[in-house]
């Protein structure tokens, strides 16, 4: 159960039982998201008896298991190189190799410093969740200056669902100092569940004056799990800070990114990819939020539907008075595959200043008739052609990943899921074909 | 030796009747020319050769060595050896040139040899002679070949070699594209080509180098072109051996090449465009 007595279990320093109690109590007296609320519209997030939850306890586990570090093996093997790798096992770190990492850097667990809720304090029920049984933190802190060539790697290995109704509350805070840069990746995978598990990792990414932060989350959790991530970003003066998202796996994949340009002449970019396959349902949030002049932000969000899966991408741009010269925006591609798949595409703008350019931009609808007339046109059978439309639509997104050396895995992680919801659906519907003219006899 | 045969085509788009009946009858190694006014069919005709969907022939037969093509989607009359060249090439975001050209020679190939396992086009092809099916003449190139082929085509062209690593058509210009039509014909190999427009967007130099390059082709494996024009500019390089008027949908006369000159001279007045036009 999520209560303040269990809350009470977790150890670690003073501030930080502290700070959880805190958490535990608001948690208590806040109400539970409802579909009923705009954040929450389309989503089945009525079905979640957040309160029936256990969390995993700190240091349940201390290790991978065996499918844990084949996993984990297998990410490192696909990059040529990282500053540091942690391995986080339910939100504790159990392993971190700094091999390539400059003195200077901080990856690690929490410390004495306040450096938990600068960018989120606060949120929904979820968040409070995350506030009141994060066991401990994974934290990267680079010093003013210091610039990382390799991306430092997180695998969190996740056994919530191993045991029916448990839940891990992972918790990431990136913090890059005046004029540094960095890549970070988040890689969510677990063991297969027996049961629904719950995981809602909640991510700070602070980017200091002038600094580069590019940051990526994969998402390749069991389709038991409850997957409902939060990534709260700043970016500080001339700043540019980049995030990427792509959600593979889950059941319910639910990734909300606010990104704030909160410094003036700050960029933010923001990517997310999603697939949808069997009844998965995905669910991208973003905020584009402006509070300084002279800021630019651009967000574009690709992903398919295939079986019966759902996917709902809403997202707003905010320009709050005084954030003039502002430049934003807004696209959101979405391919159903299937009839009985379903996209719903949201894009918001709550502009207060007059001197803006905002656009946005969103399409649903199947794979484009003219493109797949074109290559059929040159030979290409349909199943195949679309194969390559369909990846084709993917490679688009995945090539505009800020850490390069991921795109090779992202491209991999697609393509075999992809191949094998299209050839289900062939499967389900009779060889492909069977297009062109009416024959009139 | 192969034949394109094409037989009381009318072909509507939506419930309009837009080809009206067309014949043509195209030999390995020929260039028929079909010029004809703006709205008079043109397009429509090239789009119904090759089965666009949403073009759909109500009478008539399109045939390449007897087999029919009418009833069979594009890809299967790509197969039997019909390649198009659009007009307004298509965008495909994140497909390579060469990831297609590959596809589509492997799709050939599976024909060409026999090994195909999910449907050559099942309309009696080896009843004309099974030979030249697939990829005329070079038979399927290895994989690796497919690069190598496409930079060789684009130089013959002037086809920027950094565009072959580009996704089709993205971020190319109108010209361009056409070129890159032009290198994918000529990778392919088909039988027959229908080029709609092919000369529009392209410079001088680009019409000449993209003409020569078709000429060359109709004796280096014999293809048969079917090229759809506004312009006689296009046949300054590339030899006709037919021309014909389309008018209103249907072929209101066919001559040799001097035909073409004629047009240049007095427009399609003299072939019935005004007083057809509207009907």
């Amino acid at each position: 159960m999520l209560t303040a007595a269990r809350a009470a279990t977790l150890g670690g320093p003073e501030w930080l039982r502290e700070r959880r109690a805190k958490a535990a109590e608001e948690l208590a007296a806040m109400p539970r998201p409802s579909e009923k609320e705009e954040v929450w519209r389309y989503t089945p997030i009525d079905e979640l008896e957040l309160d029936d939850y256990e969390p995993l306890p700190a240091g349940a586990r201390e290790d991978l298991g065996a499918l844990g570090s084949a996993f984990v093996k297998g990410v490192v093997s696909d990059l040529p190189a990282y500053a540091a790798l942690a391995t986080v096992v339910d939100g504790s770190t159990v392993a971190v190799d700094r091999a390539g990492l400059p003195a200077p850097v901080r990856v690690g667990g929490l410390e004495g410093d306040p450096i938990l809720g600068q960018v989120l304090d606060g949120g929904d029920a979820l968040v409070r969740a995350n506030d009141a049984f994060l066991p401990d933190a994974v934290v990267v802190d680079v010093p003013p200056g210091v610039a990382l060539d390799a991306p430092v790697v997180i695998v969190h290995w996740c056994t919530a669902g191993v045991a029916p109704s448990t839940a891990s509350f992972p918790r990431t805070v990136v913090r890059l100092g005046r004029g540094s840069s960095a890549q970070v990746v988040e890689v969510l995978a677990g063991a297969p569940g027996a049961g629904r598990g719950l995981v809602v990792p909640v991510t700070e990414l602070s980017a200091g004056d002038g600094s580069q932060l590019s940051y990526a989350a994969v998402q390749v959790l069991g389709t038991e799990v409850w997957h409902i991530a939060r990534v709260a970003a700043v970016a500080g003066r001339d700043a540019t800070l980049r995030t990427f998202s792509m959600g593979l796996g889950a059941a319910y994949d639910r990734s909300r990114t606010d990104a704030l340009a909160e410094g003036p002449g700050s960029t933010t970019e923001l990517r997310s990819a999603y697939l949808g396959t069997g009844s998965q349902v995905h669910d991208i949030r973003t905020l584009q939020d402006h509070a300084a002049a002279h800021t630019t932000s651009d967000l574009l969000c690709k992903g398919a539907v295939a079986g019966t899966s759902r996917s709902v991408y809403s997202g707003l741009i905010r320009v709050r008075r005084g954030a003039v010269r502002t430049n934003a925006f807004q696209t959101n591609h979405n391919l159903v595959l299937e009839e009985g798949a379903h996209a719903d595409s949201v894009p918001n703008l709550d502009i207060e200043e007059n001197d803006v350019r905002c656009s946005h931009a969103s399409t649903v609808g199947p794979v484009d008739e003219d493109q797949r007339y074109y290559l059929e046109s040159r030979g290409i059978p349909p199943a195949r052609a679309e194969r390559l439309i369909v990846l084709g639509f993917f490679d688009d997104i995945v090539q505009r990943c800020p850490v390069p050396a991921l795109v090779p895995r992202l491209r991999q992680e697609v393509e075999q899921r992809l191949v094998s919801a299209l050839e289900l659906r062939s499967g389900a519907h009779g060889a492909a074909g069977g297009r062109g003219d009416e024959d009139h006899g | 030796m192969s034949r394109l045969e094409v037989q009381g085509l009318h072909a509507s788009v939506g419930a309009r009747e837009v080809v009206r009946g067309v014949d043509l009858d195209v030999g390995s190694g020929e260039v028929h020319v079909v010029m004809g006014p703006n709205g008079s069919g043109k397009s429509t005709l090239a789009h119904a050769l090759m089965g666009r969907p949403g073009t759909t022939v109500t009478a008539g037969s399109i045939r390449i060595d007897g087999t029919e093509l009418v009833g069979l989607p594009s890809w299967q009359r790509a197969r039997a050896g019909l390649f198009l060249a659009l007009q307004q090439p298509i965008e495909v975001p994140g497909v390579l040139l060469e990831a297609a050209m590959e596809e589509a020679l492997a799709a050939n190939g599976a024909t060409a040899n026999g090994a195909t396992g999910n449907g050559a086009p099942g309309t009696g092809t080896p009843a004309n002679g099974a030979p030249g099916n697939g990829a005329p003449g070079t038979g399927t190139p290895a994989n690796g070949a497919v690069a190598e082929r496409l930079v060789q085509e684009a130089a013959a062209i002037g086809f920027d070699e950094r565009f072959l690593r580009r996704p089709l058509n993205v971020d190319l210009s109108g010209g361009e594209r056409k070129r890159n039509e032009v290198v994918q014909l000529c990778v392919i190999r088909p039988k027959f080509a229908i080029l709609d427009e092919i000369d529009s967007g392209l410079d001088v130099d680009a019409v000449r180098a993209v003409s020569r390059r078709i000429e060359r082709a109709t004796s280096e494996w014999g293809l048969g072109v079917v090229a759809v024009t506004h312009f006689h500019r296009l046949l300054r390089e590339l030899r006709a051996d037919r021309v014909h008027v389309l008018v209103d949908g249907r072929i209101v006369s066919s001559g040799g090449p001097e035909l073409a000159e004629e047009l240049e001279r007095t427009g399609y007045g003299l072939h019935g465009a005004a007083n057809t036009a509207g009907t």
